[in-house]
């Protein structure tokens, strides 16, 4: 052998170093964070003064709002105000809005809320109103999407953690309600290991009145008492029922995780609601004592009244055969989801490793042929192979929920393999995963769950963000991911953040919005009953210990702006219209000592702060919306006195 | 006057009743937190906003800068004009029907007159609100003055201002176009039936 020379050698060795260092960098860097193309940043990229394709209303989860946000840019526009309180706006801070959070429990300026769901006209999102729940204090609210304001919120007796909600049927005849947690029915003071005797799940339908919005209980269904999760109504062939999972049919009170985990089975309640209207219209149904309140916002007043409602009308399903009946389905359900069709109805199971589908033509054959596998508190149970249409393998652990493209798939989020299963409705094969970024929970097609998916883009929202953006410390944002799913393959397009915990979302073209959204409050409808609508309006009138203040806004003054006779120990209320009637030129007000957010005015509007002067002083206010060259000028102040000074203000000139 | 020449009359004059319903004249103001913009249309008795509230808004802009506010129920032109163009439509008809000559000509020095005339009035107009400002006005910048142009468009501050003939207002250069064209036509007729 020849020997190496000694140059040849040192090569050699330092060509072994330097390969064993590029491994060890490659497989170190080598971890997936989720590969983009290249063009994924012009596909989502909306050009200075252009439109983004999509509205996307997302849950706020735990922050009690709804965002609006657009897509597929994932920019934020708005924050809208539903069970939260928005020092931002001043939303249940001000006279006009304290009452849309009047509850049976008390005011409560805060909830979960989770399920947005857009108002449906043939199966299909119109663009009227979006519901969404409210998961601690069961409520349900409806924001008008003229104005991207709540519009009302409805209470939402016997019920205990309304999270089936508010999902809508096709027509949106009704918006359902459930109870995640059966309580006591009625409410009563008993041992909680008597769960079984006692404890009760009521089914709620909400009806929406189709010109005003306004919704009413129509009726409650009383189940047994398990743990109603989530909803979907059906369509097509299956409009007139409606599919709420159950876990939990095991009654376990303590220790779910592990006591709700036993039955292999737990069931999915298929509901015939039209049977059940028909069942109230024959007088089958039970007045019983209720305490829930109905808050609704009055467009002309500006103002929210609270209406304190004191019974509900029941139903149980012993006095109407055939209303309910329960679909066993595997693994603690969660996800209910019908296709476009109307004929599949695919489920989730927190703990399962397959997605059964059932069918809803198989289910009404069973029904016909009474292929019953038991029965639970008279509610027949169906045969699971007599119900099912087919189960998609391979599809991850832990499915959640299921959107559809309107092109004959299903796509499936997977909370514990934290990935999308894309899978063919009919062969229930899995054609195509893409990984989330972390632990998926609800998935977003727009109009996904409706009639005519649009498609287009799955939105994933994910409970886990972890090293997804910038670090903010143990509390960081939450996070969605935009996937293109025009192709065949899913892309993934952006990560962007969101706020609270988005649960579900809805997602509308714009187009169908855009253009009714309302710019400003024609004054001329306002007709709030301490609106000045004009300068010559503004005033100070004394009644007792409260003073009611008139004041104008326009840039850049308030009408009045000097302000004497304020006493010590009053209410002063101050009534602030902004007069002006241009697009976005709304006014602030705040005053030092307030304790209260500020006011934000829109054109037209009229809003009121109370604020009791605690001490004498003069006191300065001034707008809090840069709303003019001359806003650090749009001040004044109010003198607070202990004497008897009489009012006295400077009106318009 | 011949005959088609006579109808051409009655046919144009019957066209300024158009005036009635259709903006003469607008002033259009765009700025960079206007891009939807905004406007003012001057009918023969009105002046409103392009949009609803256009003109509440013009006002409140101008109060900075110590405008008058436009005020369509104080000018007074607004109030007579309709009855000056109802004049003139009357004696066109009648220049039209009767066939006389001198009833045109007639017709068309008034017409000329009642041009300029309104013009210049427009253009006072647009000087008095440009200049005669309020002296406790927020905003003053020497020797600014806030007028907008006649015809064509000018930067005012952050506004780009245009003024320009509305749709009534070019029909009524094309009826007066129109009788030009007759005048000159029954002329040019009249120097051959000499000439002959």
């Amino acid at each position: 052998m020849k020997r190496l020379s000694n140059t040849k050698m040192w090569l050699a060795a330092l060509s072994i170093i330097a390969l064993v260092v590029i491994i060890s960098a490659c497989s170190k860097s080598g971890r997936n964070r989720g590969m983009v193309e290249s063009d994924a940043a012009g596909k989502v990229y909306i050009a200075p003064g252009t439109y983004d394709e999509f509205y996307c209303f997302m849950s706020g989860g735990f922050s009690g709002q709804v965002s609006v946000y657009g897509l597929p840019s994932g920019r934020l526009f708005k924050v809208i105000s539903v069970y939260s309180q928005n020092p931002e706006n001043g939303y249940g801070y001000t006279e006009e809005t304290k009452p849309m959070l009047m509850t049976s429990h008390g005011f409560i300026p805060w909830d979960d809320a989770h399920h947005p769901e857009l108002s449906q006209t043939n199966g299909v999102p119109d663009g009227r109103w979006i519901f969404i729940n409210g998961n601690n204090t069961p409520r349900i609210a409806r924001i008008d999407l003229k104005t991207f304001e709540t519009a009302e919120i409805i209470e939402i007796p016997n019920t205990g953690g309304n999270h089936a909600s508010a999902f809508t049927t096709p027509n949106t005849e009704y918006v359902v309600a459930a109870t995640r947690f059966s309580v006591p029915y009625p409410q009563s003071d008993v041992p909680i290991a008597e769960y079984k005797k006692y404890f009760k799940g009521a089914l709620s339908y909400i009806k929406v009145d189709q010109g005003s919005g306004k919704m009413s209980v129509a009726f409650q269904i009383i189940v047994p008492g398990f743990n109603y999760d989530l909803a979907h109504s059906g369509r097509g062939p299956s409009n007139g029922w409606s599919f709420f999972t159950c876990y939990n049919s095991e009654q376990a009170t303590t220790l779910l995780e592990v006591n709700a985990s036993k039955n292999d089975k737990d069931f999915i309640a298929a509901v015939n609601w039209k049977k059940a209207e028909e069942a109230v219209a024959a007088g089958k149904f039970k007045t019983i004592p209720a305490n829930y309140f109905h808050n609704i916002y009055n467009e002309e007043t500006q103002s929210a009244t609270s209406e304190k409602l004191r019974s509900v009308k029941v139903i149980d399903p012993k006095d109407v055969p055939g209303l309910i009946y329960y679909l066993p389905t595997p693994k603690s359900p969660h996800g209910v989801d019908v296709d476009p069709t109307g004929e599949y109805i695919a489920c989730g199971g927190k703990l399962a490793a397959m997605i059964p589908v059932h069918s809803f033509s198989k289910m009404l054959k069973a029904i016909e042929n009474k292929q019953f596998d038991g029965e639970a508190e008279g509610i027949p149970i169906l045969k699971y192979d007599a119900v099912i249409a087919g189960e998609v393998k391979d599809c991850g652990l832990g499915p959640l929920h299921t959107e559809f493209d309107g092109q004959g798939y299903g796509y499936t989020s997977a909370f514990i393999s934290s990935e999308i299963v894309k899978w063919k409705i009919g062969t229930w094969q899995v054609v195509d995963r893409i990984p989330s970024y972390y632990s998926i929970g609800h998935l977003m097609i727009p109009g996904g769950d409706c009639a005519k998916p649009w498609g287009k883009y799955v939105v994933a929202l994910n409970k886990i963000t972890k090293d997804r953006y910038l670090p903010t410390g143990p509390e960081m944002c939450q996070s969605a991911q935009l996937i293109d799913i025009s192709g065949d393959k899913m892309k993934l397009l952006l990560d962007f953040p969101t706020i609270g915990e988005p649960h579900y979302a809805q997602a509308i073209p714009a187009e169908l919005l855009m253009k009714n959204s309302q710019k400003i409050f024609p004054i001329e409808q306002n007709k709030h009953p301490y609106a000045a609508k004009g300068e010559k309006e503004a005033k100070v009138v004394r009644e007792g210990n409260n003073v009611h203040v008139y004041m104008t806004m326009t840039r850049s003054h308030f009408i009045p702006d000097n302000i004497e006779g304020v006493k010590v120990g009053d209410n002063v209320y101050i009534h602030t219209t902004n007069l002006e009637q241009d697009w976005d030129v709304p006014h602030g007000f705040a005053i030092l000592g307030a304790e209260f957010s500020e006011l934000l005015v829109m054109p037209g509007q009229t809003r009121t702060l109370v604020w009791k002067p605690k001490e004498v002083g003069v006191y300065p206010f001034y707008c809090t919306d840069f709303c003019s060259a001359l806003h650090q000028e749009m001040s004044g102040y109010i003198r607070v006195s202990n004497t008897n000074v009489p009012i006295s203000y400077n009106g318009s000139k | 006057m011949k005959k088609n020449l006579r109808i051409l009359i009655v046919i144009s004059s019957l066209l300024l009743i158009s005036s009635y319903f259709l903006p003469i004249w607008y002033i259009s103001l765009d700025a960079p937190q206007y891009p939807e913009g905004m406007g003012m249309q001057i009918y023969i008795n009105d002046i409103r906003g392009e949009k609803e509230h256009d003109l509440k808004n013009i006002n409140a802009l101008n109060h900075y800068i110590g405008m008058n506010k436009i005020i369509p129920d104080s000018i007074s032109e607004l109030t007579y004009m309709p009855f000056i163009m109802g004049a003139l439509i009357l004696l066109g008809l009648i220049a039209g029907i009767s066939g006389k000559k001198i009833l045109l000509y007639i017709w068309m020095i008034i017409f000329f007159i009642i041009g300029v005339a309104g013009m210049y009035d427009f253009w006072q107009w647009e000087y008095d609100y440009g200049h005669h400002l309020n002296p406790d006005a927020a905003l003053k910048i020497p020797g600014m003055s806030y007028q907008p142009p006649l015809i064509g468009s000018k930067q005012i501050m952050n506004f780009y201002a245009t003024s320009m003939p509305d749709i009534a207002g070019w029909i009524i250069f094309a009826v007066f176009a129109i009788g030009l064209f007759v005048v000159i036509m029954t002329i040019f007729k009249s120097k051959k039936d000499e000439a002959v």
